[in-house]
């Protein structure tokens, strides 16, 4: 995973808010929103390498029609980032 | 139990389907990939659902949120939809219904690019999904690209988000024939001077006849785009190419329609690759409708148009003459926005050799001209041949970028094929087992 221009969360914090684990590291995530949204919004843009090449690759399609925002979620793996919501506790794992 | 109707799809078409036809006492399923209902539109964050009055009425039908369909079939008194539900744990599930009412969408229609697959380059869909759906900005700094009248709310909600939009680049140079349009539908003329005034109050400039031709970056993504001045064949004109930072592209060439449920049933379909419906959204098979984007790009109010016809069709009422009026209206007006953006060919000299066509198996352009000089001349061949997709998305990304780069090099007209799969959506072989035993 490698850092990025920080984005700007949009919505001031509601309630709901919780954090989830990526990699060790721990980042904020509210109810309702997708584990790819939570790493974004921590500055974090991609999170997988190719197979042949290793390039870096993060959210693109962001509606699940892509897949290639693919990561692994408390040891489930292949799961879409933009589609599962996150969950407190949550472990994220990247590759 | 068995349901009066099934519907695929809780957005614009498929949710005011449902909740008409329950309006008139069906029994009504409905099944839908997002956490929440409102489709792409009327995304939105949780537990603020936006003032759409389908929503407000979804107490009505059966909403099965999370419910990814990966097959539908024929069966004695209806169809069968089979369905995974939940993203993470894929338990299997079978609704059944006397009617089905197919309402799937369509998603960002993509052109490859040098740098297209670089993270910090988003569709324009993905964008606003991002915002709408998660109250997250994509990045500080952006540049909105493609073509279609979708790019200027997703600009809009870029700026609203707090990013600094450089400009929005449209390849097309619609303005002088747009006019025509207007006595189909004044209200979407007006909709759209509101974004025009919109983008002006956020000092964002709307260039016509420009594109993004390469996206630059390092590891950690994005950094930059370079910008040229399209002749009218989308060819970059000499000496006008330009470099702007930018930590977010969203990009988008229109809209492909999902049809993967449609072809299982083998449903008829309409030249230019829709499913194929009459006035009251009836498939030439009996008891199978369709609604919204997958049979014609339309827009919101179209797509809200057809799935209230088919929920009067469905329930065995007569929609009502104003209803058919003015869908008939929105249709027009829908067929005459398409014509003014339309891809030119141009855009495959925007691409190397080198640049990916299929970002998933990472399948670059020169491979695809290999493979059809060693004699692949349709899609399926050049697949075999060189795996473009072949992966995760099945050629969602890249079939008709691919079609059109074989075309190129064939010198005559290749079409995608139809998306015939018989699953589908990519789901893990362990929930199907689980399902069989």
């Amino acid at each position: 995973m490698t850092g990025a221009p920080e984005p700007t969360p949009v919505h001031p914090p509601g309630t709901d808010h919780f954090r989830i684990g990526v990699d060790g590291r721990h980042i904020p995530a509210e109810a309702g929103q997708t584990v790819g949204a939570a790493m974004l919004a921590a500055g974090i843009r991609s999170w997988r390498t190719t197979r042949f090449a290793a390039k870096p690759r993060g959210l693109f399609c962001g509606i699940g029609v892509c897949f290639d925002c693919l990561v692994t979620v408390n040891g489930t793996p292949s799961l879409r980032a933009c589609l599962v919501d996150a969950r407190p506790d949550d472990e994220v794992s990247t590759t | 139990m068995i349901h009066d109707l099934v519907v695929v799809g809780a957005g614009p078409a498929g949710l005011t389907a449902a909740v008409t036809a329950a309006g008139f006492g069906l029994r009504v399923a409905v099944l839908d990939a997002g956490s929440r209902a409102g489709g792409q539109y009327h995304r939105h964050r949780a537990g603020r659902p936006p003032a759409w009055p389908p929503l407000a009425r979804l107490h009505t039908v059966e909403h099965l949120a999370e419910h990814r369909v990966w097959a539908v079939e024929r069966v004695a008194d209806g169809f069968a939809v089979h369905a995974v539900a939940g993203e993470r744990e894929g338990t299997p599930v079978t609704v059944t219904g006397r009617r089905l009412l197919l309402a799937t969408g369509a998603y960002d229609r993509q052109l490859p690019f040098p740098g297209w697959d670089l993270p910090g380059v988003l569709t324009a869909g993905g964008a606003q999904a991002l915002i709408k759906g998660n109250g997250v900005a994509p990045g500080r700094r952006a540049v909105v690209a493609g073509t279609g009248p979708f790019l200027l709310p997703v600009a809009v909600a870029l700026a609203d988000a707090g990013v600094e939009v450089s400009a929005v680049l449209e390849a097309s140079r619609p303005t002088p024939r747009a006019a025509a349009l207007a006595p189909h539908s004044p209200a979407r003329v007006v909709e759209a001077a509101g974004y025009a005034v919109a983008l002006a109050r956020r000092r964002i400039p709307y260039r016509t006849g420009r594109a993004v031709i390469a996206a630059h970056g390092d590891h950690t993504g994005l950094t930059s785009v370079t910008v040229a001045r399209l002749d009218a064949d989308w060819r970059p004109r000499p000496g006008t190419a330009d470099e702007l930072d930018c930590d977010t592209l969203a990009v988008g060439y229109g809209f492909t329609p999902q049809l993967e449920l449609a072809e299982q049933l083998g449903c008829a379909t309409t030249p230019d690759g829709f499913v194929a419906v009459d006035a009251r959204q009836a498939t030439d098979i009996p008891g199978l409708s369709a609604a919204g984007e997958s049979t014609g790009i339309g827009g919101v109010h179209l797509a809200a148009a057809e799935g209230e016809s088919a929920g009067y069709a469905i329930a065995g009422r007569t929609p009502p003459r104003a209803l058919l009026r003015r869908r008939a209206a929105l249709t027009r007006f829908a067929a005459g926005l398409r014509a003014l953006y339309p891809v030119r060919p141009g855009w495959l000299s925007w691409s190397d050799p080198d640049t990916l066509v299929c970002r998933c198996e990472e399948v670059p352009r020169g491979r695809i001209e290999d493979a059809a000089r060693l004699g692949a001349d349709d899609v399926r061949s050049v697949k075999l041949l060189t795996r473009a997709g072949m992966g995760w998305c099945q050629g969602r990304m890249c079939a008709e970028a691919t079609a059109c780069v074989l075309s190129d090099v064939l010198d005559r007209p290749i079409a995608a094929p139809p998306p015939t799969r018989p699953i589908g959506v990519p789901i893990r072989l362990g929930d199907l087992a689980q399902g069989a035993s």
